[in-house]
Parts: C-alpha cells; sequence; structure tokens
C-alpha cells in the first residue's frame, strides 16, 4: 500500500515539480519565531472564520432569494422550514461579528507589536486592503436579508456617496438602481456578496500571507529572527529561534481554535441575536420605505465610525473624517518613524497613546450604537440635553482617536521616543 | 541572419506605446455597457418617472394626494388667511427660515415654501419615523393645539407641522416636510419630480 502512495507521489512530482517545494516552502520549512504568544492566535482564527462563511454562505446561496418581493421571506423560510437552516443562518451571522473581532484583534496585534514596521509594510497595506473589502462585504451581506434596518442602513451608507462634490446625487442612483434602495439594489448586492467580493478577498488573503512568508513574522519582541544567529534542529541554515509552522504551530493554532470554536457555539446556541449587537432587533421587519426605524445605526463593527460621521456637522466633512479615520491606518508604517518595534521596549508614550486609541475605539463604538444616548439621562438626569452631551463626548473621543496618528508621527520624527534596549534574540530562546 | 538585424528601438517602443493605448482605449469602452447596466433600468425609470399633476379642480382650502415615486406628495390650496397666518407661526417653529437646505429646492426657501404663494407641494412623510401625517385646514382650535392655524398633524407621534409643511417646536419630528423638485408647466398643471427649467 505504501508503495502505492510513493509511486502516486513520485508521478505527481515529474509532472509538477514545483508543488513540493511550494508546500514545504510555506509549511514545513516556514520558520515561525517560537515565541508567539495569545495574541498570535487571531490571524489563523480569522482564517478560519473566512472558510465558515463561504461554506456556510455556499449554503444559504442554495435557499435564499435575491429579490425584494421575496428575499425576507426566504430567510424566514431558511430559519424555519429548511433543514438546520437555522444552524447554518446563524453560524453565517455570528461568523460575520466574530471575523471583526478576530480582525480588530489581529490588527491591534500589528500596532503593539510593530508588525506593520519595515519590512512587512506591504504585508500591512495588503491587511488593511483586506479589511476594507471585508466592510463592505459585511455591509452588502447584512442588506440581503431585506428587514427593516438592511433597507434603511443600505439608504443611509449608500446616501454617503452623495457626498461627493458635483457627481454625488447621480453616483447614489447609479449605486442603486433606482430612486430608493429597490429590488435592483438588492440583486447586485448579492451578485458583489456572493461571488465578486469573496474573490478579492481570497486573493488577498493569499497575497497577505504570501507576502509575510517572504519577510517572516514578526513576533512579541519585535526583533527580526533572520538577522540573529542561524541553525536549529530541523534547519543549520534556518533561523536559531524559529521553528517549523507545521506541525509547530498547526498544532498550537489546532488548541486555540477549539477554544474558539467553543465560544462560537455558545453564541450561535444560546444568544444568536447576542442582545441585539450581531442581529438587530429592528431587522426582524420586513423592509418598508415608508417607516423609518427609530434609531438608526449599523451593526457594532462600523459604530466607532459611523460615530466619527455623525459628530462632524456637516455632511461632505463628517463623510471625509469617516474615512480619514480608516486610511491613517494604511499610511502608519509611515507615520510611526519609531525604529524599536514591540511595545515591551517602547517608550512610554506610545503605550500610553495605543491605550488611549484603543479606548477611544470603544468610546466612538458606545456612541455610534447609541450606548450613550441611552446612557446620558441616567447619569446626568432625565431632563439633561442628550445631543449636547453626547456631541461632546463624542467630539473628545474623535480627537483622541486622530490625536493617536498625530502624537505617534511627532514622538517618533522629533526622536522624543525613550526607548528601552532590544534584545538579541527573542527572550524565551534557550 | 537574425542576430544581424539592426533592433530600431524607438519603433519598437512606438509600436509597444501605441499597441498599450489602443489596447487601454479598448479596454474602457469594454467596460462602459458593465458601468452603464447599473443605471436605473427603463423599468425602474417608469416606475421613478415625474408625475403630471392637474390641479384646475383643487379648491382654495383643499388638500389632493399625487403618487410619486411610490411616495404620497400633497398639492394643498391656500387660502389667503392660511397664507396671513404663517408669519405668526415663526416663533412656535423650529426651523422657521427653511435654513435645513435638504428639505426643499432653493426655489422653496421661502415664507411660504412654494413657487407660487398659494400653491403647496410636499412629500407627506413625516420626517420623524415615515408615517403619513393628516391634514388639518382650518384656521381652529384642535385638540392638540389651542392655538392652531392650518397644517398637518401626524397620528404616529404627534408631530405638528404649519401649513407651509413646517415643524413645531417640541415634537419628535426633526426637519420640516421635504418639498419636491416641481413646476408649473402652465397655471393648472404642476410636474412633480422637475425642477423649473430642467428637462423632463
Amino acid at each position: 500500500m505504501a508503495g502505492v502512495f510513493a509511486n502516486l507521489g513520485n508521478w505527481v512530482n515529474e509532472r509538477a515539480p514545483g508543488l513540493a517545494p511550494f508546500y514545504s516552502k510555506h509549511m514545513t520549512a516556514y520558520f515561525a519565531p517560537k515565541n508567539f504568544n495569545f495574541w498570535y492566535y487571531f490571524g489563523v482564527l480569522a482564517a478560519v472564520v473566512l472558510v465558515n462563511q463561504i461554506l456556510t454562505g455556499i449554503f444559504l446561496a442554495m435557499f435564499y432569494k435575491p429579490s425584494a418581493a421575496e428575499a425576507f421571506a426566504s430567510v424566514e423560510y431558511i430559519m424555519r422550514d429548511v433543514e438546520w437552516g437555522w444552524l447554518i443562518r446563524y453560524m453565517h451571522s455570528t461568523g460575520a461579528s466574530l471575523f471583526f473581532v478576530v480582525v480588530y484583534l489581529h490588527m491591534f496585534r500589528g500596532l503593539m507589536y510593530g508588525s506593520f514596521k519595515k519590512p512587512r509594510e506591504l504585508v500591512w497595506l495588503l491587511g488593511m486592503l483586506i479589511f476594507l473589502v471585508l466592510m463592505a462585504e459585511a455591509f452588502m451581506g447584512y442588506v440581503l436579508p431585506w428587514g427593516n434596518m438592511s433597507f434603511w442602513g443600505a439608504k443611509v451608507i449608500i446616501s454617503l456617496f452623495g457626498a461627493v462634490p458635483v457627481i454625488g446625487d447621480a453616483l447614489v442612483t447609479w449605486i442603486m438602481g433606482d430612486y430608493l434602495p429597490a429590488d435592483a439594489t438588492l440583486n447586485r448586492f448579492f451578485a458583489l456578496h456572493v461571488v465578486a467580493m469573496p474573490l478579492v478577498l481570497l486573493l488577498l488573503v493569499v497575497l497577505h500571507i504570501f507576502a509575510l512568508h517572504e519577510v517572516g513574522s514578526n513576533n512579541p519582541d519585535g526583533v527580526e529572527i533572520k538577522k540573529g544567529p542561524k541553525g536549529n534542529r530541523w534547519s543549520a541554515t534556518a533561523p536559531a529561534d524559529g521553528v517549523p509552522f507545521h506541525p509547530y504551530y498547526t498544532v498550537h493554532d489546532l488548541f486555540g481554535i477549539g477554544f474558539f470554536l467553543m465560544i462560537a457555539a455558545f453564541i450561535i446556541f444560546y444568544a444568536p441575536t447576542f442582545g441585539g449587537w450581531f442581529l438587530e432587533h429592528d431587522n426582524f421587519v420586513p423592509a418598508n420605505n415608508l417607516a423609518t426605524p427609530e434609531h438608526i445605526k449599523p451593526v457594532w463593527y462600523f459604530t466607532p465610525f459611523y460615530a466619527m460621521l455623525r459628530m462632524i456637522p456637516a455632511k461632505l466633512p463628517g463623510v471625509i473624517v469617516m474615512f480619514l479615520g480608516i486610511a491613517l491606518l494604511f499610511v502608519m508604517p509611515w507615520l510611526d518613524r519609531g525604529r524599536v518595534k514591540s511595545i515591551r521596549y517602547r517608550g512610554l508614550g506610545y503605550k500610553i497613546a495605543l491605550g488611549l486609541f484603543a479606548v477611544s475605539f470603544f468610546m466612538l463604538g458606545a456612541v455610534g450604537a447609541g450606548v450613550s444616548a441611552e446612557t446620558i439621562p441616567v447619569w446626568f438626569g432625565a431632563d439633561a440635553d442628550v445631543t449636547t452631551i453626547e456631541n461632546l463626548f463624542g467630539r473628545f473621543w474623535t480627537l483622541v482617536y486622530f490625536g493617536f496618528f498625530a502624537f505617534v508621527w511627532i514622538y517618533t520624527h522629533f526622536g522624543l521616543e525613550k526607548t528601552k534596549p532590544v534584545p538579541e534574540r527573542v527572550t524565551t530562546h534557550d | 541572419m537574425a542576430n544581424d538585424v539592426v533592433v530600431d528601438k524607438g519603433r519598437r517602443r512606438f509600436l509597444t506605446a501605441t499597441t498599450a493605448v489602443v489596447g487601454g482605449a479598448g479596454a474602457v469602452m469594454a467596460a462602459i455597457p458593465f458601468v452603464k447596466s447599473w443605471e436605473p433600468s427603463a423599468q425602474a425609470r417608469a416606475a421613478g418617472a415625474p408625475v403630471l399633476a392637474d390641479i384646475s379642480k383643487i379648491e382654495p382650502g383643499q388638500k389632493v394626494t399625487f403618487a410619486w415615486r411610490g411616495l404620497p406628495v400633497f398639492v394643498v390650496n391656500r387660502t389667503e388667511a392660511q397664507l396671513a397666518a404663517l408669519p405668526g407661526e415663526d416663533s412656535r417653529l423650529k426651523d422657521p427660515n427653511s435654513d435645513n437646505a435638504d428639505q426643499q429646492p432653493e426655489y422653496a426657501k421661502n415664507e411660504h415654501r412654494s413657487i407660487k404663494p398659494e400653491w403647496l407641494v410636499l412629500v407627506g412623510i413625516c420626517t420623524h419615523l415615515g408615517c403619513v401625517p393628516d391634514f388639518f385646514g382650518e384656521i381652529k382650535p384642535e385638540p392638540f393645539d389651542p392655538n392652531w392655524k392650518g397644517g398637518f398633524y401626524c397620528p404616529c407621534h404627534k408631530s405638528r407641522f404649519d401649513i407651509a409643511g413646517r415643524v413645531f417646536d417640541g415634537v419628535p419630528a426633526p426637519a420640516n416636510l421635504a418639498v419636491p423638485a416641481y413646476h408649473f408647466v402652465d397655471d393648472t398643471h404642476i410636474l412633480i419630480g422637475v425642477n423649473p427649467g430642467e428637462k423632463a
């Protein structure tokens, strides 16, 4: 029997001699730093969620009907009549939210350990592109059930393009294919959501990983293992502080995946709407172009950016500020001039700034989701001027968010950062 | 022998550049059908077409509703008394001067929020949650307002609007009722959905 497989292997190898080296380059001979910590689970978890979204998405597309007349009923059909349809849909809807959870943590890891810095700028840029496409993908997927929040969410988000000078209104009509979000809009969003965006997303993910494997993974110490001593148990020329990705990190990641799937399963089975955060209550009502939901708000993962939009009193500047909030992340490798990568050895200023940046993200999220509007009367009394207080609060945290980028540039460009000495090798080497 | 031929690099560059330009132009041309396919279809355009409203039969003080793009459009023939009451309402309104530019075209940003003072044209959708407000045209005390000078009252959440569609202070609706694009074709017909001087 073994002989059969060996022969088959040889047969393939003679005809495709590049396959085996390709496999070993990315798996058994890809040497990743041996000191990965908790934060290094989120890349592989994002990949797991991506697979989940594609698999469950294919099956949802078998039962869903992308027409304004039938979409809402077909989702109910999936939930009630299709065998196990509810599970497949909840896996998909929970997966969407968890995708953003792991991607945000993955991005935060990059900011903490300087993974965006030279020589990994391209890895970071490709990752940011993935983030952008993911946002478009999530938005269009959210429109598909054609609930009332789908409709009004689509209307609000698409009308953002109306802020573009001169061509704005024509652009909005072009995107919708009608004068309000309608059948044409839903149908094209379906095509983009299930065909176009996933193809782009997969391509970008492959490029992200290839770009990473060229330069090698960063690690919590932010030291380049390729510049350190050579030679380990598997190879005389490989970095001494690296271990083969397969089997060492594949097995390591399986443990994290198992833990993650437990959390995911708990949400899917016991709290699929997650109290209105993952599936909004107003979306259990069919789309109605004559009745606006009381509070139009996006799903939680867009709320920080939505808050920035709302905090700016004029439309075009608001849209610009919102997109700037994402665009500035793209240029982080060039804003941050500091040579030291890891937060372990960076100056106190960067630690505080990054902490405040994370807090501002949560606070803006609370503003965008309407949590602050509900909390203000509790803290300041029922007759408090909610709008004024919320605007003060939201604008303050918007300033903190953007202040992070300004601070990092000033701090590193003018050499104000006092760093600690960076070790020669990763701190856990033997 | 091929190796002896002198390569004319200038000619080669020229050919490469012109091929690229022609190919690029072709790619742009080929993209046009795909980009244009996203425009509203003939079906959507027909459903969203401007509506010609005959206003000759609307008596003073009367409201008639027309349907345009799935929205109710109110056309009111206002009386002298209703118009005369408008300035007196200013102090009770959120946006008496129609400063919110999203709620009316530039040519309706005036005291009566219309092209001709007597003819009011409004989208009959409450700016709060999209209900259709009721028309209370008479100047007389109403249960919801003892000083009522005529206007619109939303049954859903009690938002009130004056006879120019301007929202009152202290009601949930945030903005004045919207004025759609429209113009007078002649004295007895208005075209809803098309600005004055614009082609239908």
